[in-house]
């Protein structure tokens, strides 16, 4: 082991090419994970993002490229001499061993002696809280307890790196919240660095310090979970994390700390500068709960749009309008319900203003 | 409203069901169980005509059997009938053996293989039943005589020597109606039977285990013989048995590839019924053979329907 490997760069990903038959799954990425970071792949099927989890793996070889892990280069290496451990989706649990077996099989192969195995084995079933279910063969288990199996299958030989498949995916959205806690809180306790690979955003944003957003085998941005959703880089990722309303315009007013975008239904006025000419095309991103809906004409020029509210979905803790302006544009607004059964709500058809302020925009340039 | 009611009684599809059923069943009972209560009834009795009276009558409200079981004393008395069933036996357990060393790989393979060559091979492992079975065991017969091309390439090569040391032929040269030819009549013969079930089993593996193991740190060889192989079991279990079972009864094999001292039960029935003129003996020849059978089928279907429970 290299001892002289930076923290920072406990894993590195140089210029990783993957390419099936002239297709590029994964096409040269770069990023260096910190040690005990947990990390997610962010993106739709298809974007590559499992490949590249596989190619940490060892199951796929790149292209061209490197994989480093904690100094040690892994090219070369079969999956079954890395010192790293995966959850498969669906977890891929031995059907034909129990669940002591099946957290056993790891090290076994290491030639463990026996009271050892039995030692860690134990200490795993501890952790995922499952102590008096190591006799049950796995289909005797709910998804939740064969997902906790998964986990301790792949922490029991205390892999240098932690690879997650889709850890939540098999599960309900309920269990799926709750779950999501104690992952990150048994992940954290072991502190093992930790790559895992989601479509689900929420569960990207939960569980992990940084993203990676993937899309057709490249990163569109890499960042913490607030700044990826308050200050998206390009209009894929703003749309593509969570809900956004996208108004194109250009720059008229470029000052250093403000600029005033004009678009069909009403004039931004953006409280910071912006790295860009008069005149300029941008795209405006607004999220949904940045804006508040009022029934009076406010009294101020920028920031605000008349409309008629065409359609709502209540959710319970909030409430989403979907506001026709003008030019026939659809803006969508989150309100929280903050009351219970209010007299005066918006209902169908009714004339709403909608406001926000100067800080709720992103201006996006691409 | 009484029809309404006796179809809420007796649902549609039940009675369907059990036509389907019932159709087999009913085959089986007149074309299997039938003639094997005959058969039965035979061993029981003694030379000539017998009826049924004479095995179950009723004599003031009493029902008497008078079952003569000597038939069943004289064959557990003399060595040959012992010597021809271990024998069936041996030879089949021999020949389950090699089809399952055969046949394993090449299930294994052939489920591997690209999913578009996967057809052709299994054509090419049921493309020997289009011709007779009769006819191939008699090409056999040539192709391992004096002068068939392949007693010509074991003697050649000197592979008869080896043969000889492990006792499956008695003198050098001489392959026909020996062990040896039995063990490859017979082997030949059934190995799409052990074939077809593995390769069932094996293509409906979930590939991501052994990716899993993989990734636990076994070796491809070490993740073969602690998951494929367990996984595999059933189809191990199904393929033995459609082997085993037909083969300790097998009578044409031995007959014509066999010699002397490869004596089966298939045989010994044979010539009870025919050189002997004993239908009695030949009889209780069979009904052993049929519950030594018996036995491992029953086994074989408890444990399916053990793990078919486990599936659920």
């Amino acid at each position: 082991m290299n001892t002289s490997a930076d923290n920072a760069k406990f894993l590195q990903i140089q210029s990783v090419v993957k390419d099936f038959d002239g297709y590029k799954a994964v096409n040269n990425v770069s990023l260096d994970i910190a040690q005990g970071e947990i990390f997610a792949l962010l993106g739709s099927s298809g974007c590559g993002k499992t490949t590249l989890l596989r190619m940490l793996a060892g199951f796929e070889t790149p292209t061209s490229g490197r994989i480093v892990l904690n100094g040690q280069d892994l090219a070369g290496i079969p999956p079954y001499d890395r010192p790293l451990n995966m959850m498969f989706q669906s977890y891929a649990l031995f059907p034909h061993l129990t669940v002591w077996d099946n957290i056993a099989f790891g090290l076994r192969r290491d030639k463990l002696p026996k009271d050892q195995v039995a030692v860690r084995v134990e200490a795993m079933l501890k952790l995922v809280q499952l102590g008096k279910f190591g006799k049950r063969k796995p289909h005797q288990l709910s998804g939740g307890q064969q997902q906790r199996v998964a986990l301790a299958r792949s922490l029991a030989k205390q892999p240098q790196l932690l690879l997650l498949d889709e850890p939540l995916g098999a599960l309900d959205k309920k269990l799926r919240e709750e779950t999501q806690i104690e992952l990150v809180n048994i992940i954290e306790a072991v502190g093992v660095t930790c790559v895992m690979v989601t479509h689900d955003q929420e569960e990207a944003m939960t569980m992990t310090s940084r993203i990676a957003v993937m899309s057709e085998g490249r990163f569109l941005q890499v960042g913490s979970p607030a700044e990826i959703y308050e200050t998206p880089a390009t209009r894929f990722v703003a749309d593509f994390i969570g809900n956004v309303n996208l108004m194109d315009g250009t720059v008229s007013v470029d000052e250093p700390d403000h600029v005033v975008i004009d678009c069909a239904d009403c004039r931004h006025y953006v409280g910071h500068g912006i790295t860009g000419t008069l005149g300029m095309p941008v795209t405006v991103a607004l999220r949904p709960e940045k804006i508040t809906l009022q029934r009076d004409k406010p009294d101020c020029e920028f920031n605000t749009v008349a409309g008629t509210i065409q359609e709502l979905s209540y959710f319970g803790a909030s409430t989403v309008y979907r506001v026709k302006l003008a030019s026939g544009t659809v803006l969508a607004v989150s309100m929280a319900n903050i009351e219970r059964q209010r007299s005066d709500a918006f209902t169908w058809g009714d004339l709403v203003w909608a406001t926000w302020s100067p800080q709720a925009h992103v201006v996006l340039t691409q | 409203m009484e029809t309404s009611s006796r179809s809420r009684w007796v649902p549609r599809w039940w009675r369907g069901r059990s036509a389907v059923i019932g159709i087999p069943y009913a085959w089986l009972l007149l074309f299997f169980l039938a003639p094997f209560l005959i058969v039965a009834k035979y061993s029981v009795s003694e030379m000539g005509d017998i009826r049924v009276q004479d095995i179950v009558s009723v004599t003031d409200g009493v029902v008497r059997f008078s079952v003569k079981y000597a038939n069943y004393v004289f064959i557990a008395s003399d060595s040959l009938y012992l010597h021809a069933y271990v024998a069936s036996l041996k030879y089949a357990l021999c020949t389950t053996f090699f089809c399952l060393l055969i046949g394993y790989p090449f299930a294994y393979f052939m489920a591997r293989a690209k999913a578009s060559l996967q057809p052709l091979l299994l054509m090419l492992v049921m493309l020997p039943f289009w011709t007779s079975f009769l006819l191939r065991v008699y090409a056999w017969k040539g192709l391992l005589d004096d002068g068939g091309w392949v007693a010509n390439a074991i003697v050649g090569l000197h592979l008869d020597r080896v043969l000889l040391a492990m006792g499956l032929i008695e003198s050098p040269g001489q392959l026909m109606h020996t062990t040896f030819s039995l063990l490859v009549g017979m082997t030949y013969t059934y190995l799409p039977f052990m074939i077809l079930p593995l390769y069932a089993n094996l293509s409906k593996m979930d590939l991501r285990l052994l990716e899993a193991a993989s990734d636990l740190g076994a070796t491809p060889w070490v993740a073969f013989w602690r998951v494929t192989v367990p996984l595999s079991f059933a189809g191990i279990v199904a393929g033995s048995m459609l082997v085993f079972i037909p083969c300790v009864g097998e009578y044409v094999t031995p007959e014509l590839l066999g010699g002397p001292q490869t004596l089966m039960i298939g045989r010994v029935i044979w010539d009870e019924n025919f050189s002997n003129n004993d239908p009695p003996v030949a009889a209780t020849v069979a009904v052993v053979l049929v519950l030594l059978i018996v036995v491992p089928l029953a086994l074989f279907n408890r444990y399916q329907a053990e793990t078919r429970e486990k599936r659920q």
